[in-house]
C-alpha cells in the first residue's frame, strides 16, 4: 500500500485548468482512482457527457495528460470497449508494442440511468476495463434533476420538494447489486473520505482480469448544498452513517470492508446538506423515519450478501 | 485475378467485410442486413479475418464501439438497418465530426411505424445531414465494389469521414446475383494500410477526443467538415479511377446512361436504376430519346455532375424511395430541382414518390413516368409536381 507521500509523487492523468466547481467530488475521485496506475503505466480515459468532460475539455484546451475520448451521454462503456477491442486486435496482430489500461468515467445519470444498456453490455462482453461511476444522486450538470440514483426525500429540481410531495420518493437503485450479478471478477464501493479504501479498490480493479465497476460517492457542491471545505466530512459521515457502506464483490464474494462501531442517525448526514432541509421542518418527520428505514434495510441486506450477522450497529 | 461468383447483396458485403479485414467490428444484428454479421461472425470462428469481433448489445453501441476502435487507431467497421440505424442516430453525427472513417453498410429498408420490414430509403435518409458520406448501389456487384472503394475514400487524408455503402434490403441483400470479386491480394493492396493521423493507443501523442466546442470554435469544425465532403468528391472520383484499374468497372460520382441526347430522364437510386435502364433501352428500342440518371453518391450530393448530366434535358423525373413529408417531395427531388436551378434552362421537374415499405417498382411504373414526361414536355404544363406512383386511391 503506498503511503500518501509516494502518491504525491505519482504522475497525475487528471491536472489543474479544469474548470469543476471548488468542493466537487469529481476531481478529488478521478485523481485518486487513476493514481492507482504506476507512472509507466498508458491508460485511455472514457468519459460520459457530463460536468467532469464539460469542464475538462473546453476546446482548445483539456485538462487530460493522457489520451481521453468523450463520445456521447449514454455510451462511455460501449465506446470504450472499441477502444479495448482495438487494442486487442493490434496486439493480437503485432501492430502495437505498448500495454494499456481502460477506464471509463461517468456521473450517476449517464451510469444507473441513459448509460445502463451500454454498461451492462461492456461488462457481459468481458472487455478488460474499469468502469468509474461518479455518483453525486442527479442529474448536476443539467441543472439538478433527480435521477434512479437520487436518495428519498432529496429536492431536486424534478422531484422539488413541495407542499403536497416533499422531494423524492422512491428509493435509490442498487446499482452495485445489479453489475454485480453481471459476475464480473471485480465491483467495488468506495468513498474519497478513505482514501486507502479508494487506492486499493482501484489498483484491484485495474489488475484483475475483466471487467472491474467502481462506484463512488462524488458530493456536489451545487446540487448538496453543502459547505465547499465540509466535503469530505460530509463523505466520512455518509460512511458512517451506512448511508454509503464501502464493500467490495470479488469474483462474487460480498465483503463488508468497514463496519460502523456505533449507530449513527442519517441525519447526521442530511443535516449539512440543503436538498434535505425540508427533512427536518415540522410535519416531515415521517419522511426522516422512511429515509432511516430505507438506510436500516439496505445495510441489512448487505451485510447478508457479505456473510455478516444482519444486525444494526449497538446504539 | 477476377472471379465470377453468384451470390447475395449481403453475402458479396461479407466477402468484401472479409477481403478488407478490419481490426474490429462492432455490429447488432437487424433484418434485412442480419446476414452480413452472421458470415462475418463465421470468418471470425473460422479464422478468416484477424479482426476482433463486438457482438454490441443494440445499434447504438455498436456505432459506439466502432467509434472507439477507430479512435484508437484501427479500421472498424459496423453495419445495419433501418431501425437500427435510427438507433445509432445520435452517435453517426460524432461519429463525422470526430472525423473517424468508419465504413459501415447499410441494406435498406424502411423505418417505422408501421413497422415495416421491406426496402426503401427512409433509414439512409434520416441520416443525411449527418456529415457522412452515402453510396448508393444499383446491384450485388456495385455493393461489392462500393465497399472496397469505401475504404479509401473514407481514410483519405483531405476526407476522413464514415461511409455508408446503401443497398436496396432484399431486392438486392437476398436476391441472387452474379457478380465478379477480386482476390485478396488485389483487395489488400488496394486499400492499404490503414496509418490514423491521431490515434488513442499512440503513446507517444496522447490525444483528446469529443472535446466540448463553443461558439467559438463549434462553426469552425462543422465547416471543415463540409470543406471534407467538397474533398470527398474529387477523391469519389479518383477513387474510382484506380479501381477502374484494377476491376475494369468505372464508377463516378454519378452513372449518366444514355442521357447525351436524351429528351426525358428519370433520376433515381439503388436497385431501381437498373430497372428504369431496362425501360430506357425497351424505349430507345422504338425512337424515344431517354435516359436515366443513378447518382452514385447521395452525400455528398453532385450537383455540379447532376446539372451536367441533364442540362440538355426538357423534363425530369426524380423517384424517391423516402417520404420527407415536407408536402414538398422527396428527399432527392428537393435536392436534383435545387441543382438545375442555376442552368435557367426551364426543364420541367417532376417527383415521384415510390416504392415505400417494399412495394414493387414495376417496369410498366417506369414507362408510365416517361409517357407522363412526354406529355409534360408536349404541353409544357406541369399539373402536379408531387406525385405518389402506385398508390391506391
Amino acid at each position: 500500500m503506498a503511503t500518501l507521500k509516494e502518491l504525491a509523487q505519482v504522475e497525475e492523468r487528471f491536472v489543474g485548468g479544469h474548470r469543476l466547481c471548488a468542493g466537487c467530488g469529481h476531481g478529488i475521485s478521478v485523481r485518486m482512482v487513476l493514481n492507482a496506475l504506476e507512472n509507466d503505466e498508458n491508460v485511455v480515459v472514457g468519459c460520459a457527457t457530463g460536468c467532469l468532460e464539460v469542464a475538462s475539455t473546453i476546446y482548445p484546451y483539456t485538462a487530460w495528460n493522457c489520451s481521453f475520448i468523450h463520445n456521447a451521454f449514454e455510451n462511455a462503456a460501449a465506446t470504450i470497449s472499441g477502444v479495448e477491442a482495438a487494442y486487442r486486435s493490434l496486439k493480437k496482430q503485432g501492430k502495437l508494442k505498448d500495454d494499456f489500461k481502460f477506464v471509463a468515467f461517468g456521473g450517476d445519470g449517464g451510469t444507473y440511468d441513459i448509460g445502463l444498456q451500454s454498461l451492462s453490455g461492456a461488462m457481459e462482453r468481458g472487455h478488460k476495463m474499469v468502469y468509474v461511476c461518479l455518483d453525486n444522486g442527479a442529474y448536476m450538470n443539467t441543472g439538478i434533476q433527480r435521477s434512479s440514483a437520487t436518495p428519498i426525500g432529496a429536492d431536486t429540481t424534478t422531484s422539488p420538494a413541495g407542499k403536497v410531495i416533499p422531494g423524492k420518493q422512491q428509493p435509490r437503485k442498487d446499482l452495485a447489486a445489479l453489475i454485480a450479478a453481471h459476475n464480473i471478477p471485480y465491483v467495488a464501493q468506495t468513498a474519497i473520505s478513505n482514501w486507502q479504501d479508494v487506492h486499493k479498490k482501484a489498483k484491484k480493479a485495474f489488475e484483475v482480469d475483466g471487467p472491474a465497476f467502481i462506484n463512488i460517492l462524488s458530493p456536489c457542491p451545487r446540487g448538496w448544498r453543502y459547505n465547499t471545505p465540509d466535503i469530505v466530512d460530509l463523505v466520512k459521515k455518509a460512511v458512517e452513517t451506512r448511508f454509503w457502506p464501502l464493500y467490495e464483490v470479488e469474483d462474487g464474494k460480498w465483503k463488508l470492508n468497514s463496519k460502523p462501531k456505533k449507530y449513527v442517525s442519517v441525519e447526521e448526514f442530511l443535516k449539512p446538506q440543503g436538498r434535505f432541509k425540508h427533512v427536518f421542518a415540522p410535519g416531515n418527520e415521517d419522511l426522516l423515519k422512511r429515509i432511516q428505514e430505507e438506510v436500516d434495510k439496505q445495510w441489512l441486506a448487505l451485510l447478508e450478501r457479505c456473510g455478516e450477522e444482519p444486525e444494526l450497529p449497538p446504539r | 485475378m477476377k472471379n465470377k461468383v453468384a451470390l447475395t447483396g449481403n453475402e458479396a458485403v461479407a466477402q468484401a467485410m472479409r477481403q478488407i479485414n478490419p481490426d474490429v467490428v462492432a455490429a447488432y444484428p437487424i433484418t434485412p442486413s442480419t446476414e452480413v454479421v452472421q458470415m462475418f461472425s463465421s470468418f471470425v470462428a473460422n479464422g478468416k479475418v484477424d479482426t476482433e469481433f463486438v457482438t454490441v448489445e443494440s445499434e447504438h453501441s455498436a456505432m459506439s464501439a466502432t467509434m472507439g476502435a477507430s479512435a484508437a487507431g484501427a479500421r472498424a467497421m459496423t453495419c445495419t438497418s433501418s431501425q437500427g440505424l435510427a438507433y445509432m442516430f445520435e452517435v453517426v453525427y460524432i461519429a463525422a465530426s470526430m472525423r473517424l472513417p468508419i465504413v459501415f453498410p447499410v441494406a435498406n429498408r424502411a423505418l417505422s411505424g408501421p413497422i415495416n420490414i421491406h426496402c426503401d430509403h427512409s433509414d439512409a435518409m434520416g441520416i443525411k445531414q449527418a456529415g457522412v458520406i452515402q453510396l448508393f448501389s444499383e446491384n450485388a456487384q456495385e455493393a461489392y465494389d462500393n465497399m472496397i472503394q469505401a475504404i479509401r475514400i473514407a481514410e483519405h487524408p483531405d476526407v476522413q469521414l464514415p461511409v455508408s455503402v446503401n443497398y436496396d434490403g432484399f431486392i438486392t441483400s437476398h436476391a441472387l446475383d452474379v457478380l465478379e470479386i477480386l482476390d485478396d491480394e488485389t483487395v489488400k493492396n488496394f486499400i492499404g494500410v490503414y496509418k490514423p493521423r491521431e490515434a488513442l493507443l499512440n503513446v507517444n501523442e496522447p490525444v483528446s477526443m469529443g472535446s466540448f466546442d463553443m461558439y467559438d470554435y463549434y462553426f469552425e469544425h462543422k465547416y471543415q467538415q463540409v470543406a471534407a465532403m467538397e474533398a470527398a468528391k474529387r477523391v469519389i472520383e479518383e477513387v474510382g479511377k484506380e479501381y477502374a484499374k484494377i476491376s475494369g468497372r468505372n464508377y463516378g460520382l454519378v452513372d449518366a446512361y444514355k442521357l447525351d441526347d436524351a429528351d426525358m430522364a428519370v433520376v433515381v437510386m439503388n436497385s431501381a436504376a437498373g430497372s428504369s435502364k431496362g425501360v430506357c433501352d425497351e424505349l430507345r428500342a422504338k425512337g424515344l430519346k431517354v435516359g436515366v440518371l443513378k447518382p452514385r453518391a447521395f452525400r455528398p450530393f453532385p450537383h455540379e455532375a447532376i446539372a451536367d448530366a441533364l442540362k440538355g434535358v426538357k423534363a425530369v423525373a426524380v423517384l424517391d424511395r423516402a417520404e420527407t413529408f415536407s408536402t414538398l417531395g422527396g428527399p432527392m427531388f428537393a435536392d436534383v430541382r435545387n441543382s438545375l436551378y442555376d442552368l435557367k434552362n426551364d426543364i420541367k421537374v417532376v417527383n415521384y414518390v415510390y416504392g415505400l415499405g417494399g412495394r414493387d417498382l414495376r417496369l410498366e411504373d417506369v414507362e408510365q413516368i416517361y409517357s407522363d414526361l412526354d406529355d409534360i414536355i408536349k404541353t409544357g404544363k406541369v399539373d402536379n409536381f408531387v406525385r405518389y406512383l402506385g398508390l391506391r386511391e
